[in-house]
């Protein structure tokens, strides 16, 4: 095989792991916002079920993660007698959204403590509701503080989809894997995937600083 | 049986009971894993640290497109690289060093960065009275600068340790037997993958916890002015 045709089926690949990577980025930033928010609630147990999700699911590894939904979980279902047998991108995308989402929470809550405290005060003065405040003062000025470390959590993120491979997942390191047990160029093909994943890195990179400029505005003038 | 250890499938706690054991092997062997991962990050991210930070773009261009690579690039794929390609060159190396070396070749990329920040954020005046003293250039680095810069760097290094202890699992599929891989290998064995998964799940979440806690204390030890010489 020349190593041109390598692309075709990398490129197969490239896109399950694009599609991956926006899902799971996608699920990991509600998750993060809702975990993130709910760490400053002052309902007990909104903030109790926040800091337990995040300490597990940044406690512990992203592959035992991955594993344990998809061994562990439908030996758990049966033990219940529900079926919890879940297809392996489901629990793929699953498992790298917790994860991030969990890393995401802790930036969102840093980001809405960093809203300086006369903002809030300002919005009480002017008679807004506790949820006014937070979804029309305090997060459009947390967002713009958000960007950046949301940003190289998405690399991060790109980067950890290629876990997936291990559940047999037909991602880019899959077919990567299957083409080098096929023609044991390693070199040639682990070379390409290296450089492909580096391209989609900075793709994405750039595309996180043009939407780190874009809600940029929203920033406060700096009371 | 595993490691000498045979376990016990009559009952779920007497399973539990008869594995811990065999994971605490595995656990061991992550620690390991972490220790020389880490020492490897530490010392390619100085290099790293250094050569970007050189006078002349030749060398730091590369160098700073490499750490980039690095950085941009998953952990399981450079290790992929490593464990295949590497024999083609006539390097052989057992799985646990090949692994070792990725995680300290991704987290170096890492680590290079704190580097620079930790000796960025001592200020030119330092330099400046440093001069005015007339100290020599050797000397301002080793009592002036690096004083200062460990305390700033050893959090940040202590978080990039944790991450590292994180990524092991990683090498299982190089057939590394660490933690995550023990604990599949009971599931397949006894097919009852929820209580070793969910174990090794417990007992990372341990791990960390109690990482977390040294590195908080080392923390609050460190004096924050930098450390006194003598």
């Amino acid at each position: 095989m020349h190593w041109t045709e390598y692309f075709s089926p990398l490129l197969q690949g490239a896109w399950v792991t694009v599609q991956l990577t926006v899902y799971s980025t996608i699920l990991g930033a509600i998750l993060a916002f809702a975990a993130g928010v709910g760490k400053l609630s002052s309902n007990l147990l909104l903030r109790g079920i926040s800091v337990v999700y995040i300490e597990v699911f940044r406690g512990t590894s992203l592959l035992v993660q991955l594993f344990w939904l998809y061994f562990a979980l439908p030996v758990a279902g049966q033990a219940l007698g529900i079926d919890l047998r879940i297809p392996p991108v489901v629990a793929g995308v699953l498992a790298l959204s917790l994860n991030i989402g969990a890393y995401g929470a802790e930036v969102v809550r840093g980001a809405i403590q960093s809203v300086h405290q006369e903002q809030h005060e300002a919005a009480r003065a002017l008679n807004f509701t506790p949820r006014q405040t937070l979804t029309a003062v305090t997060i459009p000025q947390a967002v713009p503080e958000m960007m950046p470390p949301f940003g190289n959590l998405a690399v991060q993120n790109l980067k950890d989809t290629a876990l997936v491979s291990l559940i047999s997942l037909g991602d880019m390191t899959f077919r990567a894997e299957q083409l080098r047990n096929f023609t044991q160029d390693s070199t040639t093909i682990y070379s390409m995937l290296l450089l492909m994943y580096f391209g989609m890195a900075l793709v994405l990179t750039l595309m996180m600083r043009t939407l780190e400029r874009r809600v940029g505005r929203w920033r406060g003038t700096g009371a | 049986m595993l490691f000498g250890f045979e376990w016990d499938t009559s009952g779920p706690l007497v399973f539990a009971v008869s594995i811990l054991p065999i994971l605490l092997v595995g656990m061991w062997v992550t620690i390991q894993a972490t220790v020389l991962g880490f020492f490897v990050a530490l010392v390619l991210g100085l290099l790293w640290a250094v050569l970007k930070a050189a006078p002349s773009r030749l060398i730091s261009w590369p160098a700073t497109v490499f750490t980039e690579f690095l950085r941009d690039t998953p952990l399981l794929v450079q290790l992929f690289f490593l464990y295949y390609v590497l024999p083609e060159f006539g390097i052989i190396l057992p799985a646990f060093m090949t692994g070792a070396l990725a995680l300290g070749l991704q987290y170096s990329a890492y680590t290079s960065e704190v580097y620079r920040a930790g000796l960025e954020a001592i200020g030119p005046d330092q330099r400046e009275a440093a001069r005015a003293l007339n100290l020599p250039a050797v000397r301002t680095f080793t009592h002036v600068i690096i004083p200062q810069a460990v305390p700033r760097i050893v959090p940040a290094m202590g978080n990039y340790l944790v991450s590292i202890m994180k990524d092991v699992p990683v090498l299982s599929v190089v057939t590394v037997l660490e933690m995550l891989n023990v604990g599949r290998i009971i599931g397949d064995r006894t097919f009852n993958y929820l209580i070793p998964l969910s174990m090794v799940g417990g007992l990372y979440l341990i791990m960390t916890l109690v990482a977390s806690a040294a590195l908080r204390l080392l923390d609050t030890r460190l004096p924050k002015q930098g450390i006194p010489l003598k």
